[in-house]
């Protein structure tokens, strides 16, 4: 394979110009559970892209042998066996972190992203790029993640990591904790800003319409 | 034309990717790989990770003991630990032949569970083991409080408690979860505070002996009722059923009428 693969676009692409998260949208349904403090979001970030750059990795070595009749299989089976040695590996060494991430640690095998990258990328190049391209994604949806749970831990808790930031109104302090920013829907608003700020940005990344709205007409009698 | 290599493994290989033959090995293999993974990562962590589980079943215990009114100070005089015993359930009696330390070895044996007949076994666990560690913490020569393992079928799989009753064997001190499989978010909530803050006060048998505590549908109606979780209708009647079949014949009864025999 002659082809030059140029690493850094490779790696800083998903970071925003084709962010997983909030260009392509995938991967939101963790993006939601698991934002509500910072702990967390950094946790599900890294075991994500360990996931991606390991399955990318595999998949990649393997890509001329895998026969085209049961490759979703294959990648499955290669990323369900990974989530389940990290979730085992989480549950060693960060039992607390585990507890708190419940089942969306096993739910990163039906996360879009991964198979996504590892359909659509992995599996035409070689394993140094794949991994390159799984990291950029990683840290993507780990930027994304971040993002989100900090400003949700920061106003629904006045904190950062655990640590207080803001005096909470309950302990002295001026800090009314928004309980809003600790329910899902908090999650939505806050993706759902950031893809318009985004949008607004970078205005090429903005959709065509799908459907143009039809002329007005006057109603018929 | 090139010899036909002799190498089944690069023979495999050079095969075309949509022939059958490979297409059974190729995926033989990737699963033969995974399952060695999978099953590697589990049994070697398994130690640490019982460990953990271990750990965290004390500090459940210990939050659970200090939780409870006028037990702080206690348990301050005790000197910071519970007495404990490993009792034989049928009996009711503490048992010498096994210790804390080889209980775990003694239940990994099958000829020491009792196998549940179906309408005795209303927790769905299927058999009881014949022994179970309790906690006591004396005030004096007086048992003041008990606190007992129980284990039953919820809606997700298997939920772990820890039940503590007040001196009367009558009165619910607290209850703690140790370990659950039920949904985050629904019956997920039996681990939350507010909803084990229900137990404290609830009693388990009328006047006339019989079991009558419940995890009510909905807002306790009765001293022997706690609140049940909306949406966790399961998990309740799951919970419900661990408490009676425990604290019942088959599970505690004797060893509660040994203490208020007085014999403990």
């Amino acid at each position: 394979m002659a082809e030059r693969v140029d690493f850094w676009a490779t790696l800083t692409d998903p970071l925003i110009r084709q962010n997983p998260v909030t260009l392509q949208i995938l991967g939101i349904c963790s993006a939601l559970a698991v934002t509500t403090s910072l702990a967390t979001a950094l946790t599900m970030s890294v075991s994500l892209t360990v996931v991606l750059t390991l399955s990318a990795v595999i998949i990649s070595l393997i890509r001329r042998h895998i026969p085209e009749s049961i490759r979703l299989i294959v990648q499955i089976i290669i990323v369900a066996s990974l989530v389940i040695v990290i979730d085992q590996i989480l549950q060693a060494y960060f039992a607390e972190i585990s507890r708190s991430l419940s089942i969306y640690v096993s739910l990163i095998t039906t996360n879009c992203l991964v198979l996504g990258r590892t359909e659509a990328y992995a599996r035409h190049h070689t394993p140094l790029p794949a991994a390159v391209d799984a990291i950029g994604n990683g840290l993507g949806y780990s930027m994304i993640l971040l993002l989100i749970g900090g400003i949700r831990e920061l106003f629904g808790r006045g904190a950062l990591f655990g640590w207080p930031v803001m005096p909470l109104a309950d302990a002295g302090g001026w800090f009314t904790p928004l309980g809003l920013m600790l329910l899902a829907p908090s999650a939505f608003f806050l993706l759902g800003g950031l893809v318009w700020a985004i949008r607004s940005l970078w205005p090429d990344k903005t959709e065509a319409p799908e459907h143009t709205p039809l002329p007005r007409t006057r109603p018929a009698e | 034309m090139a010899d036909p290599d002799w190498n089944p493994w690069r023979r495999l290989l050079a095969l075309p990717n949509e022939s059958r033959t490979k297409t059974i090995l190729v995926a033989f293999m990737v699963a033969s790989v995974c399952a060695l993974l999978v099953s590697g990562a589990t049994v070697l962590l398994r130690p640490i990770q019982d460990a953990n589980r271990a750990a965290e079943e004390q500090i459940r215990i210990e939050t659970l003991v200090s939780g409870i009114p006028g037990m702080a100070d206690l348990l301050a005089q005790a000197g910071g630990t519970l007495s404990t015993a490993v009792i034989d359930l049928a009996t009711g009696q503490a048992t010498t032949a096994v210790t804390p330390d080889t209980l775990a070895a003694a239940l990994a044996d099958t000829s020491n569970w009792t196998a549940l007949s179906s309408d005795a076994d209303i927790a769905g666990l299927g058999r009881r083991p014949n022994f179970a560690q309790v906690f006591l913490l004396r005030d004096g020569a007086d048992i003041s409080l008990v606190l007992l393992p129980i284990s039953g079928m919820g809606y997700g799989g298997r939920i772990d408690a820890f039940i503590a009753l007040r001196s009367d064997m009558n009165t619910i001190a607290g209850i703690t979860v140790t370990s659950h499989s039920e949904t985050p978010g629904l019956g997920g909530r039996i681990e939350e505070a507010a909803w084990q803050a229900g137990f404290p006060g609830t009693e388990l048998r009328d006047t006339a002996g019989d079991l009558r505590f419940a995890v009510a549908r909905a807002q306790a109606s009765s001293p022997y009722e706690v609140d049940g979780i909306t949406g966790a209708t399961r998990t309740g009647l799951g919970v419900t059923g661990m408490v009676r079949f425990w604290l019942g014949p088959d599970g505690y009864g004797p060893l509660i009428q040994a203490i208020e025999r007085g014999e403990f």
